[in-house]
């Protein structure tokens, strides 16, 4: 039973059209999430005792900072699946994760250091989080240039499929750096099984977000799928039908 | 396995003594990489600063950035000539497994570049200020350092075979990797330099070298046969 | 060596967006040499990768001996030889050298049986030689040496007779009708014909 809707999810037709459906319920959602958190955070929580107002970009540095994990995460494992069972819709999936996850992880600097300045005195310092964060930048970037040097898409598929699979190690790097160094970088607020360090009035507000962003992500993947599935697929029959010449 | 077959041990030594040769039949080849070295060297005293006291500080970086990119140069070659004439090809119809061939050509590779770059590294060093009795360690910690780099450089050239340019690619794809040997391995040579024990530092570029010539051989083995397809 | 047998089914491989093979269907049997002909870019080359295992095939099945070639790649590739274009000898190396190496990957040789092969490919003359100093004709020569040396059933060739003279063309027709009476099998993507024997002989001609 299971079997036969993991096999639909291969079928590119089925995930054009799955896409299509899904991704204006996602938009929607995440934008009222998003000016939700925005509300909440910037106006109705309360300012933090030790640092004031300028705590409050953490609810655009948080998310963002662990979606560029996540979304790693997700582009390895879509490459793997497509590269172990050579299913074209799980590379398309990958590729289309690369910019997005490059550009939240660009956020996610930046708003770090913004963050930065005035915690610790300086825009940048050579901490491990911080360091293994522009690392994934890097392996994010490295990944989009090796398949952008490959006319053949399918050995771009499967190259950059390796590189993002050996990458991964970088992941478990940049969420233990905190505990396994003595990192300026303060350690986790959130727990998913003890208790939360955070205060509820700030809580919420970053929920928001961090559930905002994860449904904006998956509105601009989405899309994104689509048009790496018609790449892939130029040639096949089922394309006359949904795109209007 | 098919009985018969040339046990994967020796044809690995047999694939090593196949490089060593070549490139004892071209010597001039082995000292691109290290005449780089040297000049990469060089140009710090030039642009920073004549003061010993000066480089003596920054010796390590200095050592372990030029190691690094004389590395990243000689890894452009570690497959291109056995791409270029059918023998990675046949390396793939051997019935043996590509994983252990890979094994010993990039073994082969760390002897012929990693090696000179570990010989040379005191020497260059000495020019840097750092006194004579930390060879020993400038020598360990940078022939560990650039074996572990000779394996994890062989992903990147096995992903990058064919492409124009490919070696400014490959050069990208790596440094991300690569970035943990240069943080443990300089550090391991400050200390070396300073006389103090560098066993800590060592000790995780020791498993860094043993993750890497476990693991990525397979990685290299997989990019090589999509490169074939 | 008992008879084997090669065969493929509804081969199909598309190249980017090119689909090179539709739905190829072979059989070779033990003695028999199969010739593909077909105009460049017809996909004889591609054939004969994708009969190895070095291009993916994206339908059909080759089976070797009735056992799909999936379940024992290294079996398969233990039982065949491949010789494409461009002979894989190594410019710096004597033939010598390099066919110790070539064949040493896969059993012990001794120098005696490496000369011997030389010898029977007309290359015993300059086998002692680096490769680089020696003429296209002669480094055929010795990569044929190499095919004896591999004493497998299965020979793969793309074009074997390539810059070789009349004599050299001779010489691989009667190395390959020598192979086909042992037993083997030959797959050969030529231009013309190699000469063997009607009774051995199968063909293929791919379409563009």
């Amino acid at each position: 039973m299971t079997w036969t809707w993991f096999h639909r999810l291969g079928s590119p037709p089925y995930i054009y059209r799955l896409a299509g459906r899904l991704t204006p319920w996602f938009g929607w959602i995440a934008a009222v999430l998003l000016l939700g958190a925005l509300f909440d955070g910037l106006v109705l929580a309360p300012p933090d005792y030790q640092q004031g107002d300028g705590f409050r970009i953490i609810y655009v540095h948080v998310p963002t900072a662990w979606l560029s994990l996540m979304i790693y995460t997700w582009m390895a494992v879509a490459a793997a699946v497509g590269l172990i069972w050579r299913i074209k819709v799980a590379h398309a999936a990958a590729a289309a994760c690369a910019p997005i996850g490059a550009s939240f992880t660009a956020v996610a600097l930046v708003t770090g250091m913004l963050f930065g300045k005035p915690m610790w005195g300086a825009y940048w310092v050579w901490d491990p989080r911080l360091t293994s964060e522009l690392l994934l930048l890097f392996l994010y970037l490295g990944y989009m240039g090796l398949r952008a040097s490959f006319d053949d898409l399918q050995r771009a598929d499967r190259a950059s499929a390796v590189l993002a699979i050996v990458g991964i190690v970088n992941v478990p790097i940049v969420h233990f750096s905190v505990i396994w160094w003595n990192s300026l970088h303060q350690g986790s607020s959130l727990s998913l099984t003890g208790k939360d360090t955070i205060a509820t009035p700030m809580l919420i507000p970053l929920l928001l977000s961090m559930l905002g962003f994860t449904l904006y992500f998956l509105a601009v993947v989405l899309v994104r799928l689509r048009g790496e599935v018609l790449r892939r697929e130029r040639a096949a029959s089922w394309i006359g039908e949904v795109v209007a010449p | 396995m098919p009985e018969g077959l040339t046990p994967p041990l020796t044809a690995a030594r047999l694939v090593i003594t196949r490089d060593l040769t070549l490139a004892f039949r071209r010597p001039e080849q082995l000292l691109h990489p290290l005449a780089f070295f040297v000049m990469v060297t060089t140009l710090f005293p030039l642009s920073v600063s004549p003061e010993l006291s000066q480089l003596r500080a920054i010796a390590p970086g200095v050592l372990w950035v030029a190691a690094l990119l004389a590395a990243l140069l000689a890894l452009e070659f570690l497959f291109r000539d056995d791409a270029q004439d059918g023998t990675l090809e046949q390396y793939a119809l051997s019935g043996q497994s590509l994983t252990w061939l890979l094994l010993g050509k990039t073994g082969a590779h760390w002897l012929l570049t990693g090696v000179p770059l570990s010989l040379m590294a005191p020497l260059m060093g000495y020019t840097l200020g750092v006194p004579a009795a930390a060879s020993a360690g400038i020598m360990v910690t940078v022939a560990l350092g650039s074996l572990a780099l000779s394996f994890i450089g062989s992903i990147g050239a096995a992903l990058t075979l064919g492409v124009r340019r490919g070696g400014v690619l490959l050069s990208i794809l790596i440094l991300p990797l690569a970035v943990p040997i240069l943080i443990f391995g300089s550090r391991a040579t400050e200390l070396a330099i300073r006389g103090e024990a560098y066993v800590a530092p060592m000790e995780l570029l020791g498993a860094i070298v043993v993750l890497s010539f476990t693991l990525a051989p397979l990685a290299a083995a997989a990019a090589v046969r999509i490169s074939l397809e | 060596m008992s008879a084997s047998i090669l065969r493929a089914e509804n081969l199909h491989l598309w190249r980017s967006e090119r689909h090179v093979l539709k739905g190829v269907e072979l059989t070779v049997r033990g003695g028999e040499l199969l010739q593909l002909t077909g105009v460049n870019g017809a996909g004889k080359t591609t054939l004969l990768r994708a009969l190895c295992g070095l291009n993916h095939l994206e339908e059909g099945r080759v089976y070797w001996n009735d056992q799909d070639v999936r379940a024992d790649r290294a079996g398969f590739h233990a039982a065949l030889v491949y010789l494409g274009h461009e002979p894989p000898l190594k410019p710096d190396l004597s033939g010598v050298e390099n066919l110790r190496f070539w064949t040493g990957m896969r059993r012990r040789v001794t120098r005696a049986a490496i000369d011997e092969a030389l010898r029977s490919t007309g290359a015993g003359g300059f086998g002692t030689r680096p490769v680089r100093t020696l003429s296209a004709g002669q480094r055929r020569r010795v990569a044929l040496a190499g095919l004896l040396l591999a004493a497998v059933p299965l020979w793969l060739l793309d074009e074997p007779t390539t810059n070789l003279d009349t004599e050299g063309q001779h010489l691989v027709a009667t190395l390959v009708d020598a192979h086909l009476q042992a037993g083997g099998l030959a797959i050969a993507a030529v231009h013309h014909g190699l000469g063997i024997e009607p009774a051995r002989l199968r063909e293929l001609n791919l379409l563009a």
